[in-house]
């Protein structure tokens, strides 16, 4: 639209703008927070510019302390914990996925289609739903407090089987064919045709997926016990002491804040092909 | 070396009917040969068995001697062009010709003279290092045709790799096929349901119809001596004039009136009178009444629609001849030769 109106483009910035501090405000009042003491927070008002303790809070923060209340376990641990799990389902479901598609579009085997609806019916079990017997086999297999129990029950994805499912429909046969006729076998076919091309889908999932990997609460919560094995998500509620215990909310911002970075630096830095992941598909 | 053989080759899918009903044909090495007929004759499932892609459901085929029914598509020393190319998107135009020598292990020295040397032969020299989207469709269809040379085969297989030109991209490269195999040498197999392409590229052609051979032979002996209804009336455009009706000596009885012939037909009885558009002439009085609907100028050419008794009958004159008017009856001059007859009830060709 190529209109020039200047009310409706103040009216339209003025929409944003608010849009803009509506989301951003949080987050500005969180970093406020995590510069100031603990001392400063607690007396209301609480003030809206930053404070002078940054570095000594993230210092604080990352690297734990003595005492206090709530947890105190360095968040720097919690931090390669979260980093590990997130890397590990979004690697995990993308590889999982990319084969067990290439294994339903690509191969005629018996209970083929079984396969494929075992595989669709689990998009209506998410991990809530089927929390308590996979705890009792996670469990069961000594998997607590382990990144083995942490990531392998998260990995299995149908939807992004799907993705892949789809997405292989598109590339024509007849490519599959001048690949036989030069001599390359499915798995030949599967690496130099099929991977190349969904380079784009495997982007836009692997942002999705670090995410979801990264803000696991639920099952983290239930497998880990030990402080060592938390990801930064759990310690930030482990942090939060309950009943009337003074909470050094400054450092259990500083967490919140360095939690938001990971993701925050995967949406940005694949932001290009995240997008052409869900726009195009290079044909 | 280089040679085909089809021996009562079947295709049935699953337990479903035959589509393809029992196929002979021998190619000679070095051979170029066009199946032509029309959709859903069969002719793609064809070449795919040829090609290995289809399975094979009766009979055998054998290439260079080696029967190949049950060998893979890859060992079966042959290369196929693909009507959509099927050029690997994500490879430059060098990685495409080069791939399937880099799967069988050729070393990179030689993949590199192989590949440069077919890009010198298609002009794609230029282009190796573009990838297939930024190339014309033209130039897409010289590479796969350069993706089949570097494999050096005993046998080329193309399946309508120029349909998706236009018109006049067509023409060059049907000529630069066929200066290609002049060059190269290297037996031909080639589908098409054009019949132009059929009739300026082949040695010998296949003429298919439903899951059938109905003729072989070179172009010429299809133009000028079809087997079978189908062919008269499927090669050669506008098609050969069919004329169904009873022949009684030097009379043919055709919807109420007689045409006298020059000489009596083959035999007397229920016929069908081929005679192509070229071979009518139109003349003055005496002769068969021409009922003319329309007028069709081509440039050189001018093509008079009409009917002959009722049957529709089209006559090609030269288009610098004064045209006949609409809705006028004219008299067919008597033909003399290049008369066909073909039995009324299989549709076969009666030699006179």
């Amino acid at each position: 639209m190529v209109e020039r109106r200047p009310a409706i483009d103040i009216l339209a910035h003025a929409v944003l703008i608010l849009g803009v501090l509506i989301v951003a405000f949080p987050l500005y009042v969180t970093f406020v927070a995590s510069t100031q003491t603990a001392q400063d927070i607690v007396n209301a008002p609480m003030s809206l510019l930053p404070g002078g303790h940054l570095v000594e809070n993230y210092t604080a923060a990352l690297n734990g302390r003595s005492s206090g209340a709530g947890s105190t376990a360095a968040v720097g641990r919690m931090m390669v914990v979260s980093l590990v799990t997130a890397l590990l389902i979004a690697f995990g479901k993308i590889s999982i996925s990319l084969l067990s598609a290439f294994a339903i579009v690509y191969f005629r085997f018996r209970f083929r289609m079984l396969a494929f609806w075992a595989i669709f019916l689990t998009l209506m079990l998410p991990v809530e739903v089927r929390i308590s017997p996979t705890y009792k086999v996670v469990a069961d297999l000594g998997l607590l407090n382990t990144f083995a129990g942490l990531t392998v029950p998260l990995i299995a994805s149908a939807t992004a089987t799907f993705l892949f499912r789809q997405f292989f429909l598109t590339v024509p046969d007849e490519l599959l064919e001048a690949a036989r006729m030069d001599g390359a076998g499915p798995m030949r076919f599967f690496k130099d045709m099929l991977i190349p091309l969904s380079r784009t889908s495997m982007a836009a999932l692997f942002v999705i997926q670090f995410i979801y990997g990264w803000n696991q609460y639920l099952w983290p919560l239930l497998v880990t016990t030990d402080e060592s094995m938390y990801p930064v998500v759990i310690g930030i509620k482990r942090m939060i002491a309950g009943g009337d215990a003074a909470n050094e909310w400054n450092l259990v911002m500083a967490t919140a804040v360095l939690a938001m970075i990971p993701p925050a630096l995967v949406v940005m830095l694949m932001q290009t092909w995240f997008v052409k992941g869900l726009v195009d598909t290079e044909k | 070396m280089g040679s085909i053989s089809i021996r009562n080759v079947t295709k049935r899918y699953g337990k479903g009917p035959a589509v393809i009903h029992g196929i002979d044909a021998d190619i000679a090495d070095g051979e170029f040969i066009v199946i032509v007929g029309p959709s859903g004759c069969g002719k793609s499932t064809l070449l795919r068995m040829v090609a290995g892609l289809e399975e094979i459901s009766g009979g055998e085929i054998a290439i260079s001697g080696r029967i190949v029914n049950d060998i893979e598509p890859s060992e079966r020393d042959i290369a196929m062009v693909f009507q959509n190319y099927a050029l690997y998107p994500h490879m430059s135009v060098y990685d495409n010709m080069a791939y399937g020598l880099k799967i069988a292990n050729v070393p990179k020295k030689e993949i590199r003279q192989r590949v440069d040397k077919a890009a010198g032969i298609l002009q794609l020299s230029a282009l190796l290092d573009r990838r297939p989207r930024e190339l014309s469709g033209g130039q897409r269809q010289r590479v796969a045709m350069g993706r089949a040379i570097v494999r050096d085969p005993e046998v080329f297989l193309f399946d309508e790799p120029l349909s998706n030109l236009d018109a006049k991209l067509r023409a060059q490269t049907r000529i630069e096929i066929r200066k290609l195999h002049a060059e190269l040498g290297v037996t031909s197999l080639f589908v098409t349901h054009d019949q132009v392409e059929a009739m300026t590229l082949a040695q010998r052609m296949v003429v298919m119809n439903d899951g059938r051979v109905e003729q072989i032979g070179t172009p010429e002996t299809v133009y000028a001596r079809p087997a079978s209804t189908f062919v008269a009336a499927f090669i050669g455009s506008p098609p050969m004039n069919l004329l169904r009706g009873h022949a009684d000596g030097c009379a043919f009885h055709l919807g109420g009136q007689v045409l006298p012939l020059a000489e009596p037909a083959p035999r007397n009885g229920d016929l069908i009178l081929g005679l192509r558009p070229e071979h009518a002439a139109l003349g003055t009085d005496k002769g068969w009444p021409l009922q003319v609907d329309l007028l069709e100028m081509l440039g050189a050419e001018r093509l008079v629609h009409g009917r002959l008794a009722g049957a529709p009958f089209t006559v090609r004159i030269d288009g610098t001849l004064p045209p006949p008017r609409e809705h006028s009856t004219v008299a067919l001059q008597w033909p003399t030769r290049q008369l066909h007859w073909f039995d009324a009830g299989t549709g076969a060709r009666i030699e006179g």
